[in-house]
């Protein structure tokens, strides 16, 4: 890190475009800090330029709208698990935000960081996922709009041209009758990577029949997956015994997992059923409280 | 390249420095101010030896850079004693011996204290889950629960007297 790098922190996307673009390809955008510092430590990355994001209001900020809530990719994680109404609304995906690293971690790491750093255990990836939230980019030809689930593209690498920039994530409004939860399992409670990690969630109607289902799952194949077939398992039904044991067929039979230290890849398989299901029945359980 | 001339606030007193992009608060803390009381030990993030407060949050020093800094608000350990008067955390952890070594005490002092400030009647276990960014290899972590939660409850005695 002796080398010297530039420093820049404007105060609009466009202006950090501009920025993005003008250093082809040796530009980093620095937010929290959490992966870029750790990045430029060990070595692997040696940025001819930084661009200190946090300067952008809509980079930094959480606003409700008609449609549903905007949420700036750089706003740090425990900012948001403090923010009441946001939690209120989208519980799976605070619980995500809620269980990056520590709290000095959280304090500064942001979701759009963990989603453009694109692990495949991140965990507030198939949460975000699992609520639909949409990624606002800025790039060189002005804004376009993708769904999270587009940007991690496999371990380390997103879909960003160079010169783009994720500026927010946007959560569509769910139903009176809807709640998601996000679990994972680490061998510790605390400061572990996920070895399996699910975001689910669940809208239902004034019978209790399930109508509409989102099932994510992380750490089990090369980047955060949505598992349609599992969702299948639980819409028109009441979330039942019945419909829970075949959403952990479902779901262990998506996994496409790998062996490493942290679990091998039969452990990882079974898992991955039954933290979908552990994540839908607390997504059930919070449904039916918001009643 | 110049260097960066920052102005910011540290333990409530104005400090200006000049640092290198790629250098962290961490390194400027120790190396350009002297203020060797933070202490690096992964350097990465995951032992909260370094810890301090940037605007009132905590943060890890070691993954903040020191020309962030411009104009915020930075707590250290050198500001916790009022001269040579002990906070209660640092008396508590001497009565309770949650000291071995002492590289992880500063980070340590600084995370309870920021616990302390956010809820002052901490369970155990909210005390332990808060602490967890913070590694000790010595004392096997249960005089350090000890000594937080009996400083935790002098200072609600104090705050009620």
């Amino acid at each position: 890190m002796t080398v010297e790098v530039r420093f820049e922190s404007p105060a609009s996307a466009q202006e950090a475009v501009v920025l993005l673009a003008s250093a082809g390809g040796h530009g980093r955008v620095l937010a929290g800090g959490t992966d870029l510092l750790v990045q430029m430590r060990s070595g692997r990355l040696a940025p001819q330029l930084i661009v200190d994001v946090k300067g952008i209001e809509e980079m930094m900020s959480i606003r409700e709208l008609a449609n549903g809530w905007q949420v700036g990719a750089s706003v740090a994680c425990m900012d948001l698990v403090r923010h009441r109404e946001f939690a209120a609304a989208f519980p799976g995906v605070v619980d995500g935000a809620n269980w990056i690293g520590s709290i000095q971690v959280r304090s500064r790491a942001s979701m759009g960081g963990n989603l453009c750093n694109a692990s495949p255990a991140a965990d507030s990836v198939p949460a975000m996922m699992a609520v639909g939230a949409i990624a606002s980019i800025e790039g060189p030809n002005g804004r376009r709009e993708v769904p999270v689930e587009d940007i991690p593209v496999a371990p380390g690498k997103n879909s960003l041209a160079p010169g783009e920039l994720l500026v927010s994530l946007f959560f569509p409004k769910q139903g009176p009758q809807s709640a998601s939860a996000y679990l994972r399992f680490t061998p510790r409670t605390e400061m572990d990577i996920a070895v399996v990690g699910a975001g689910v969630s669940l809208s239902f109607d004034q019978k209790g029949v399930c109508t509409a289902a989102r099932v994510c799952l992380g750490a089990v194949a090369p980047k955060a997956m949505v598992v349609p077939e599992a969702a299948q398992a639980l819409i028109g039904t009441t979330v039942d015994e019945v419909a829970l044991a075949k959403l952990a067929q479902v779901a262990s039979a998506a996994a496409r997992p790998i062996d490493d230290k942290r679990g091998t890849k039969v452990f990882r398989t079974k898992v991955a059923g039954v933290i979908a299901r552990r994540a839908a029945e607390k997504a059930l359980e919070r449904a039916k409280g918001s009643h | 390249m110049a260097k960066h001339h920052v102005s910011t606030i540290i333990n409530g007193e104005p400090v200006e420095f000049l640092c290198d992009t790629s250098q962290t608060l961490l390194d400027v803390l120790r190396n350009e101010l002297g203020m060797t009381g933070t202490k690096e030990g992964c350097g990465t993030g995951d032992c909260g030896a370094c810890s301090v407060t940037l605007d009132g949050d905590l943060v890890c020093s070691c993954l903040v850079l020191g020309v962030e800094v411009r104009g915020k608000a930075i707590q250290t350990i050198e500001g916790m004693a009022a001269g040579s008067e002990l906070h209660p955390l640092q008396r508590k952890f001497l009565e309770h011996a949650g000291l071995q070594c002492g590289i992880c005490t500063p980070g340590i002092l600084v995370a309870a204290r920021e616990l302390l400030k956010n809820n002052p009647d901490p369970t155990e276990e909210q005390v332990r889950y808060w602490l967890a960014g913070n590694l000790c290899r010595c004392t096997g972590y249960n005089k350090i629960i000890e000594a937080v939660l009996d400083a935790a409850r002098e200072m609600r005695g104090a705050s009620h007297a």
